[in-house]
């Protein structure tokens, strides 16, 4: 095994899929210039022609669109967007179009598409160039969404969803892009729909998305000195959602936190919240917690961002007081500051 | 040299007659629908082709089998005209599960992607980019497939369109935009929405091929059509192809609607002069064919339409677990 990062991961997969099967290509605003999405489309328009690794104009309805007439006659498109907030240009074709046409032929036709998009965070990317909004895509049956965290998720993920006949939406934290991890050489596949635990613990249940699950393993860290384990679950899946896993940890913990990348409004931590109480109400010793942005649009400056994002420390103290122990003087402890990584612009 | 015009006259007289055969049926489909809409049992909002047949009719046969098309939710005369599936037609309108989409797509969303009608949309417009992704398929495939896209003109004014004409010419797709102008966006006439003289002029600054015509003759619309796939495969371009035409009926559903003040019968007597479908019989008439052949052919289009009601009527609602079948796709 070799360590890559979570970049690398993607690159691999797009590299290893493309080389596999000729119809498999991908494009997007961006996608072949000398930037190449953050490195994860490097080498694709070198090694399998401008055919297959394409630029297009700006109108990414249109090209969403463009992608589902390509999936339906034979080919599968990788649609890729550096920012998921441009994917609301595209939610006519996504929703009303992508989503819908295997159902209007009861079943017949395949949409091999998927949509890659970036979370953005941190540096002044502001309220337009950070929401990942993927209890949107996740609220509309006919499409599935993935967020990988590690970067065997990130290349196993994305390979599955190249293989799948139905479209995949797949969000991918900006800040993940660096981290590093043990991923096989060989082209595999993770299942779409199964989760996995991060990390064993008999106390509390964290479920967390993307992001939020370094988050939650700092946390797990923290609290793990002062006699508290923590449970992570990362879902991966969002659409289709297979809860076993958090109920099967709710069986043993009795506690749940969701700690979600994204807004607690209506978002997918209350789908989980909701499942729990659907489906394991009487495991619950406690009120279960929601974790996520500050229901403001995300500000620019750093000062202001501190507030709007949860992190660790946000865990660490929701746990605590779930439990009725006393806080934990965390000045002390040392949390992730994007800044030691990235200095912008982008 | 004699044996050669005699084979000429066939030929025509051959397409001639196909086209007409189209167009009879498309027509006589919706006479059907007018005939059983007021039982009830038909429930989906009909967008109705009549009078604009002309158009579909002759781009489908300049078509052939080996294309795929995208049209409006005015999808009768695109749909028959490019698959002749006149059974699973009456089947989907009538909820049924052996309709082409069992019941989940009715008249706004007919498809039969085996037979080259890949999808219609309710959403003005939002068929267009598809066609696009499709025709690049075909063309990057090499599959030998032509792709058209049929529209109204209400559909130029969504950005949807102008982002495809764009695209597909940037991109060097052949590919046939066609718009069925019918000089209404549901009530809205184009001066209403147009900031610009002419449709055509606007896309005359694009890269690719531009055909105008206003004879709603499906026969004349055929060879504009044929010309225009034969540049588009040569050029390597897309057509854009402008059809006046004149909707017969109210936007949606089957009844006609000069009473209520925004537009004039007038025009649709002057329209009704050139019917597309009266028109190509007069043909068929002056090309050698006998009002008894023609008779018997539309005969056999009549019997055919009414087996397919017949049937449509008697056939099984889907089963209550079809809900949750073909989300994502599976084999039958």
């Amino acid at each position: 095994m070799r360590r890559i990062s979570y970049c690398d991961a993607l690159n691999e997969a797009m590299a290893q899929e493309m080389e596999r099967d000729p119809t498999v290509f991908v494009y997007g605003i961006g996608v072949p210039d000398h930037k190449k999405i953050f490195g994860t489309t490097a080498g694709l328009l070198e090694r399998f022609g401008p055919e297959r690794c394409l630029d297009t104009p700006l109108a990414e309805d249109t090209m969403t669109g463009f992608g589902l007439g390509a999936a339906v006659r034979g080919l599968r498109p990788i649609h890729i967007h550096i920012r998921v907030d441009f994917l609301l240009l595209a939610m006519n074709q996504l929703v009303n179009m992508v989503s819908t046409f295997t159902y209007g032929t009861n079943g017949r036709a395949k949409v091999p598409m998927v949509i890659r998009a970036v979370v953005g965070r941190g540096w002044g990317q502001g309220y337009q160039h950070s929401k990942s909004l993927h209890s949107f895509f996740a609220h509309i049956p006919g499409l599935k969404v993935v967020l990988p965290t590690t970067p065997r998720d990130a290349k196993g993920l994305l390979t599955a969803a190249i293989r799948d006949d139905a479209p995949v939406v797949c969000i991918e934290h900006r800040w993940l892009y660096w981290a590093e991890d043990d991923v096989p050489q060989e082209p595999f596949a993770i299942p779409i729909g199964e989760g996995q635990v991060l990390r064993r613990g008999k106390d509390v249940t964290v479920v967390a998305t993307s992001w939020m699950n370094v988050e939650a393993l700092r946390a797990a860290q923290i609290l793990a000195r002062h006699g508290i384990e923590l449970e992570i679950v990362d879902p991966r899946t969002i659409s289709p959602f297979d809860e076993s896993l958090v109920l099967e940890s709710l069986a043993k913990t009795g506690r749940l936190v969701v700690a979600d990348n994204d807004w607690v409004s209506c978002g997918f931590g209350a789908e989980v919240v909701a499942r729990a109480a659907e489906r394991a109400h009487a495991a619950l010793k406690a009120p279960v917690r929601r974790i996520g942005f500050q229901f403001t649009p995300c500000p620019t400056v750093r000062a202001l961002e501190n507030e709007f994002y949860p992190n660790a420390r946000t865990i660490v103290d929701t746990v605590c007081d779930m439990l009725g122990r006393a806080p934990i003087d965390t000045s002390g402890e040392d949390f992730y500051s994007h800044e030691r990584r990235f200095k912008g612009p982008f | 040299m004699r044996d050669q015009v005699a084979e000429l006259a066939r030929t025509d007289l051959a397409l001639a007659r196909r086209i007409y055969e189209l167009l009879f049926l498309v027509r006589r489909a919706e006479d059907y629908i007018i005939k059983h809409y007021h039982e009830d049992e038909m429930k989906t909002p009909m967008h109705m082709s009549m009078g604009q047949e002309a158009i579909p009719v002759g781009v489908c046969a300049a078509l052939g089998e080996k294309a795929d098309i995208y049209s409006s939710y005015r999808s009768h005369a695109p749909f028959l005209a490019k698959t002749s599936d006149v059974e699973g037609f009456f089947a989907e309108l009538y909820g049924r599960a052996e309709g082409v989409g069992g019941g989940k797509g009715g008249s706004m969303h007919l498809a039969n992607i085996d037979r080259g009608h890949m999808c219609s949309t309710a959403i003005v417009a939002s068929g267009i980019p598809v066609a696009v992704g499709t025709a690049f398929a075909n063309m990057r495939l090499g599959t030998g497939r032509m792709t058209a896209t049929f529209f109204g003109d209400g559909a130029v004014d969504e950005g949807n369109f102008w982002e495809s004409l764009n695209a597909a010419c940037v991109m060097r797709i052949p590919l046939l935009f066609v718009c069925e102008d019918n000089g209404l966006a549901v009530h809205t006439g184009k001066r209403q929405r147009h900031g610009y003289r002419s449709i055509a002029e606007v896309v005359r600054g694009f890269d690719c091929i531009v055909a105008e015509d206003s004879s709603n003759d499906a026969q004349r619309i055929h060879d504009i059509a044929a010309g225009a796939i034969a540049r588009c495969r040569a050029e390597r371009r897309p057509a854009f192809l402008l059809f006046e035409c004149y909707r017969y009926l109210e936007h949606v559903g089957i009844n006609p609607d000069f009473d209520a003040g925004y537009r004039d019968k007038r025009d649709y007597e002057a329209y009704l002069a050139k019917d597309c479908i009266a028109l190509q019989r007069r043909r068929l008439l002056a090309g050698g064919a006998t009002d008894a052949e023609i008779k018997a052919l539309e005969g056999a289009i009549d019997q055919r339409v009414r087996a397919a009601v017949e049937r449509a009527k008697q056939a099984a609602l889907p089963e209550a677990g079809q809900l949750f079948h073909g989300i994502f796709h599976e084999t039958d």
